[in-house]
């Protein structure tokens, strides 16, 4: 514990050097603004700054991106209170009862609430990952090849497994991801793979024009074309009070929200929406007055959001202890550490303990920030939303261009940003999940560089992946997820022999149901 | 006839894809199953993006339709999309200004119809400024064009 908070310390020095906080501040404010902008997740938002970073040095630019992140979460609340219109996906849920609270002129209130409780869960769970990330980190300091191989397969499986439709297609964009992957020089041999004579493609496909061409552009592309006038009001700064009564209504649920959604987050998949949604279904069942929900119970407000933010923490566990990213936002931040020249992973604590402890305190100082800046500056920003985006989105593509090309100083990446673009646009109309494709992306070059020091340290034999303990665990939970997400594939197959009269039990239900 | 689901097109067109990995992973070489080389991983990833594919396709019989699906921003899409090729093709022969000057000019003038002054401004303000803060303040090596641009 002394060596902890020795080391939190050390994080402190670094997070308030003048640099840092002044990145950490413009990261929470481009958050907010990014939350708050419809069309413009935190993942389009990071995937589109990332570039911004390159100038910085890897613990500014981590501390920016995370800044990014999780003041998205705050910033969503604003337009899903005020306005009906959640500006990322795990506001959704603030939507119902917080726009309910404005209605009824307790807008304010509702604002207040979603920013405290955002606060409470933040700096909560930041102790959370302060006192979990170490230790985990140093279990892991035990996995070989086989276990980091077993780690990645079951990182993607349960992402595939939580993500939303069935899981054939999450497990197709994320193959999909792992063959982008393959392109380049092969880290065993040198022989390039993929490359069809272009020196640029020789490092493999860049992460950088990838995830900004399937999330930022793809983002564009399907807005495009909606300039809607909004009605806008802002509540004026004393209608920001919420009453006792409110207070003690919030105060359970936002202690769930943090609990719920640290855990959640945790876990590879969209936790900071799932969380948001479990949340909500939780307050709504343990309350005495179910029926409030949806005409303004502060606690539909108090629990999801804190929740989205309680995730936006817990995400950071595995990326910051075992370089395993649990979703697209994490894969992205795991691919600027890269481009800094970090090698993500369980050494990271111990090589990097300036970076690690500086981004952990670092979010204690953001989530003050955005306490700070979001209910006195809420009406500056629910006026953002008065840009017309027929002049937003030409400045995002103009930026995102930008921001490829300076990566390599390479036309190609602004062709893969275009080509990506047009895969994620058709792809999220197809309602098909992209963000294993940037999973897959990420995880390729190390899934088989210990797929391959597994077989060599095992003289080729497989059993090497199931005979090791942890190595044999971490498959068999992947196996039974897949399993398990499988089934209803299994279960049409068997209908098909039944149908077709292969199985006797199902030609005698044929013959009762002529 | 009805038109076939999303899952089916799409499983079909991953399909082809693996198929096309496969094709081209010939030419790297394959190891053996105990001693995979550089085109193994490729491959064993080929063949299970194809399982995946033809389990789309099985699994999405009763999905949604591609006939029901609305591409009501298309103009729009392929405007953008066009300029994204633009600047590929402009950057580094036309230079930074010059090329996001052009493409912001189309977009907001032709694509959105917002009159050609508005759309002078704002690409004459966007690309000089964006020039001025990351070419010059912030030292990005932006391409240059013709007369210095």
């Amino acid at each position: 514990m002394i060596e902890t908070l020795h080391s939190l310390s050390l994080g402190f020095a670094t997070a308030m050097a003048p640099d840092v906080l002044l990145y950490a501040f413009v990261g929470c404010l481009v958050g907010t603004l990014v939350g708050v902008l419809p069309g413009v997740g935190p993942l389009a938002g990071i995937s589109l700054l990332l570039p911004v970073t390159y100038g910085l040095n890897p613990t500014s630019a981590i501390v920016m991106l995370a800044g990014i992140y999780y003041g998205a979460m705050y910033g969503g609340s604003t337009t899903s209170i005020l306005m009906r219109i959640p500006g990322e996906a795990a506001s959704v849920m603030t939507c119902i009862d917080g726009y309910a609270m404005t209605q009824k002129g307790r807008g304010g209130a509702a604002l207040a609430v979603a920013a405290m409780g955002s606060f409470v869960a933040g700096t909560l769970s930041i102790v959370a990952l302060m006192l979990l990330a170490p230790p985990l980190a140093e279990f892991a300091l035990r996995f070989g090849p086989p276990e980091n191989f077993a780690l990645l397969v079951l990182g993607l499986l349960v992402l595939a497994y939580m993500s939303s439709g069935p899981m054939t297609r999450s497990l197709t964009m994320a193959a999909l991801g792992l063959l982008l992957g393959m392109v380049g020089m092969d880290t065993m041999t040198g022989l390039f793979r993929f490359e069809y004579g272009l020196s640029e493609l020789g490092d493999g496909i860049g992460i950088v024009p990838v995830a900004v061409g399937l999330f930022g552009i793809s983002e564009i592309l399907l807005s495009a074309g909606q300039d809607t006038k909004r009605d806008i009001r802002t509540p004026r700064l004393r209608e920001l009070l919420p009453t006792r009564r409110e207070w003690r209504e919030s105060a359970a649920p936002i202690g769930r929200g943090t609990v719920l959604g640290f855990l959640i987050g945790i876990i590879p998949g969209p936790g900071h929406i799932i969380s948001s949604f479990v949340s909500y279904s939780v307050e709504r069942r343990l309350s005495k007055h179910p029926e409030r929900f949806g005409h303004g119970a502060v606690e539909g407000v108090a629990g999801p959001e804190s929740a989205n933010n309680s995730a936006t923490t817990g995400a950071f566990v595995p990326m910051l202890a075992l370089g395993l990213p649990s979703g697209a936002v994490p894969a992205i931040m795991l691919a600027a550490m890269m481009i800094h020249g970090i090698a993500p992973g369980p050494m990271l604590i111990q090589e990097q303990p300036q970076l690690f402890w500086g981004v952990i305190a670092s979010m204690y100082v953001g989530n003050v920030v955005l306490l700070i800046l979001n209910l006195p500056l809420v009406g500056l920003f629910v006026n953002i939303l008065r840009i017309p985006y027929s002049y937003l989105y030409p400045s995002l593509l103009a930026f995102a261009t930008l921001g490829v090309y300076a990566v390599n100083n390479s036309v190609v990446d602004v062709w893969i940003m275009t080509g990506a673009g047009l895969v994620g646009y058709v792809l999220r109309k197809l309602e098909y999940e992209i963000a294993p494709i940037i999973l897959g992306l990420v995880l390729a070059p190390m899934l088989e560089l210990n797929f391959r020091q597994s077989l060599a340290m095992s003289a080729g034999s497989y059993s090497i992946l199931f005979e090791r303990p942890i190595a044999g665990t971490m498959l068999a939970v992947g196996l039974l997820l897949l399993f398990l997400g499988m089934r209803p594939i299994l279960m049409q197959a068997l209908k098909w022999r039944g149908d077709a009269g292969l199985e006797p039990a199902a030609s005698g239900e044929r013959k009762e149901n002529p | 006839m009805r038109s076939p689901t999303i899952d089916q097109v799409a499983g079909s067109v991953f399909a082809a894809f693996s198929l096309l990995v496969l094709w081209e992973s010939r030419k790297i070489p394959f190891g053996f199953l105990a001693e995979p080389g550089p085109g193994a991983v490729p491959a064993i990833l080929a063949f299970i993006l194809l399982a995946c594919s033809i389990a789309v396709v099985i699994g999405g019989r009763s999905g949604k339709r591609v006939a029901e699906l609305q591409w009501t921003e298309w103009r729009h899409a392929v405007a953008i999309l066009g300029m994204c090729a633009f600047m590929a093709l402009a950057l580094e022969r036309l230079g930074y200004r010059l090329s996001i000057f052009i493409a912001l000019l189309a977009l907001v003038s032709i694509a959105e119809k917002k009159g050609w002054i508005a759309g002078i401004v704002f690409a004459g303000c966007f690309s000089f400024g964006s020039h001025y803060i990351f070419g010059t303040l912030l030292r990005l090596p932006l391409p240059q064009g013709p007369f210095g641009l």
